[in-house]
């Protein structure tokens, strides 16, 4: 319980730093950069825009600092996040809602089946210690792991969308042709359009769920309960899966839960490569549009995600792995 | 790149090595593994070639001097761009920027990392509590998005925002390393002994505890190099670097600019990606080999149980 409750204390600090973190920013870089945006978006906006923006970054303003700071913190705890300016008098919540679910359907199903074959490689490769697959996975991912994750992406766009013709290779389905729905066609386009993306994840990410497997695999197959198995005569696939790797996967579903966090965030150059319609792509356009108030909400969402998933994650473990709960 | 810890097998090193020996050690290990001696080739050439960029390509990087659109010749080997400018200049000028960043990251990160990590085990107590508290927090807070939120901030980008915005947010990992580290260490004879000889607290760190502490120091230099190569990259990518140095970054930004793969120029942006590549291939295959022959204890089968959390 007390384990629970520390995680819990952290959680609240950590959301504290972030929150406070995206207020003092832009109010501490040098060179205002929240005055330069204003400055550019002042004919475009009525006066109520330019009035929210003001308050936003606290220019102009008659009020402290720390009034600016409550007043930041209560809109964000009333979920109340500003107006886009590239989307202009849309709300960022909105904007948001609208991309949310293209990265949670392409990175999410991704996740989960890089997690499920990796988890399997893993147990594999650690039960045949030597053979073929671990010989040659260990190595593949020491190199895959230093290759930029945009640059499998660029390399997959030119061999299978531009070169072969296999899979579009850019946007989230076709723009001019297609017109979003509930029917057959346009759910076929969208699994061709993220084909490919979801390759340049899964090859990025695979090799840590692999690893991570197979090397707590291997210490557990070392384990006394194991090598009674083995005298007990029991069948090799039961050790394997019951004896073995079911007390290996603990790190692994740990990982998992954490993963998950990452969802969000976790494909943002890949997203800009394939110029896939999600948030990842998203907070690229604000940045570079200098849509500040979307790329703080953005900012948000995303260590928000994280924090919560690290969260799950140590409960998780305190859930699942009893030595936890006795060692607090 | 929201860097979820990589294939890199993460490690809980036990062993603890004198500082000569240490050194030793590396020669001895660079030698001795085919990982590390293909790690040391792959980075000498870079830094050679970083040195004296002159004396390989004769072009210049920036000049738009050519043709636009050429395909590879013996005159440029890589062709040209669609502004005319010679992609093997670009690609060889470019090696002195990446490898600034990681070489200057790396020891800063690795630096702040060793003063906060064993300082906080090293005191104990209330420091101990508050700085293990600033290190878990910034290790739980998304470090692309954060640097991408900075930089974007920062407006006048510059190789040296790059540098300090990296620096500043991505010593964590490493400090918190060093910290489990050095807290197997307080209680030693030796550190006892300096204590009663009535040494400062500051000679015990620098003097006594850090260089017992080498070769997880050097490791994390490595990964934190590995880890600046991209993270810079990226940024370069995506156009929060300084759009005139010249760099792979900021290569592979202008010819996603000029949707080069889509036009048919693709090496514009498969060269410089293929060079990260192999640099960030270099310092891992160091590290990874280091990690085996510099303790011992992880080599068989007891490798790599990743101790996360708390």
């Amino acid at each position: 319980m007390r384990y629970v409750l520390r995680r819990l204390g952290f959680f609240v600090l950590t959301l504290w730093v972030a929150l406070t973190l995206n207020f003092l920013l832009p109010r501490l870089m040098p060179g205002n950069p929240a005055l330069a945006m204003l400055a550019k978006f002042h004919g475009e906006l009525g006066p109520g825009g330019l009035n929210a923006l003001e308050t936003l970054f606290g220019v102009n303003t008659h009020q402290s600092l720390l009034q600016q700071y409550f007043g930041y913190l209560h809109d964000v705890f009333t979920g109340n996040f500003g107006i886009s300016l590239s989307e202009y008098p849309a709300t960022v919540t909105s904007v948001i809602g609208s991309a949310i679910w293209w990265t949670v359907g392409l990175v999410g199903v991704t996740t989960v089946l890089a997690f499920l074959l990796g988890t399997g490689l893993g147990i594999v490769s650690a039960w045949r210690r030597g053979g073929k697959l671990d010989s040659i996975v260990p190595p593949v991912f020491v190199i895959t792991s230093a290759i930029p994750y945009f640059w499998v992406a660029m390399v997959l766009v030119l061999v299978f969308g531009i070169t072969l013709h296999w899979f579009p290779s850019q946007g989230g389905y076709y723009v001019t042709t297609d017109t979003p729905g509930l029917n057959l066609t346009f759910f076929q386009d969208v699994i061709n359009h993220a084909f490919l993306p979801a390759l340049a994840l899964l090859i990025t990410t695979i090799g840590t769920w692999i690893l991570t497997m197979r090397n707590t695999m291997i210490t557990t197959l070392a384990e006394d309960y194991v090598r009674m198995a083995r005298a007990k005569g029991l069948p090799g696939r039961r050790i394997m899966l019951d004896y073995a790797a079911r007390n290996a996967i603990l790190p692994n579903l740990v990982g998992f839960a954490m993963s998950l966090g990452f969802v969000v965030s976790g494909a943002i150059l890949i997203e800009y490569v394939f110029n896939y319609p999600g948030v990842g792509y998203m907070l690229l356009q604000a940045v570079s549009g200098e849509d500040y108030p979307l790329m703080q909400a953005l900012f948000l969402l995303i260590t928000v995600a994280v924090l919560v998933a690290i969260l799950a994650a140590d409960l998780l473990t305190a859930l699942l792995d009893p030595r936890t709960r006795a060692a607090r | 790149m929201a860097m979820p810890v990589s294939g890199v097998p993460t490690k809980t090193r036990a062993a603890q090595i004198p500082a000569g020996h240490a050194l030793a050690r590396v020669g001895r290990a660079i030698r001795s593994s085919r990982k590390a001696a293909t790690g040391t080739v792959l980075l000498v050439i870079f830094i050679l070639v970083a040195l004296f960029p002159g004396v390989i390509a004769h072009d210049s990087p920036t000049q738009d001097a050519y043709p636009p659109r050429l395909g590879p010749s013996s005159a440029h080997l890589l062709g040209t761009n669609s502004y005319g400018q010679d992609l093997f200049a670009q690609v060889i000028w470019g090696t002195r920027n990446v490898l600034i960043i990681a070489f200057t990251v790396g020891l800063l990160t690795t630096g702040i990392a060793v003063l906060i990590g064993v300082a906080a085990a090293y005191l104990g107590g209330g420091w101990d509590g508050t700085l293990s508290v600033v290190t878990d927090v910034l290790l739980v807070i998304p470090l692309f998005p954060l640097l991408i939120v900075i930089a974007a901030y920062a407006q006048g980008e510059s190789t040296i925002v790059l540098i300090t915005a990296i620096t500043l947010t991505s010593w964590s990992y490493t400090a918190r390393q060093l910290r489990s580290q050095a807290l197997t260490l307080r209680n030693r004879d030796f550190l006892e002994a300096a204590r009663v000889r009535g040494e400062r607290k500051i000679y015990v760190i620098v003097m006594e505890v850090i260089p017992t502490m080498t070769s997880l120091i050097v490791a994390s230099f490595l990964t934190n190099a590995l880890y600046a190569v991209l993270l810079s990259s990226s940024l370069q990518f995506i156009g929060l670097g300084d759009p005139n140095t010249v760099s792979w970054g900021t290569t592979l930004y202008w010819a996603q600019n000029n949707a080069a793969l889509q036009t048919g120029e693709p090496l514009w942006a498969i060269a410089p990606g293929f060079c990260i590549a192999l640099l960030g291939a270099a310092f891992a295959l160091l590290n990874y080999a280091f990690d085996e022959i510099g303790n011992p204890a992880l080599r068989p089968v007891r490798r790599s149980k990743r101790v996360r959390g708390a």
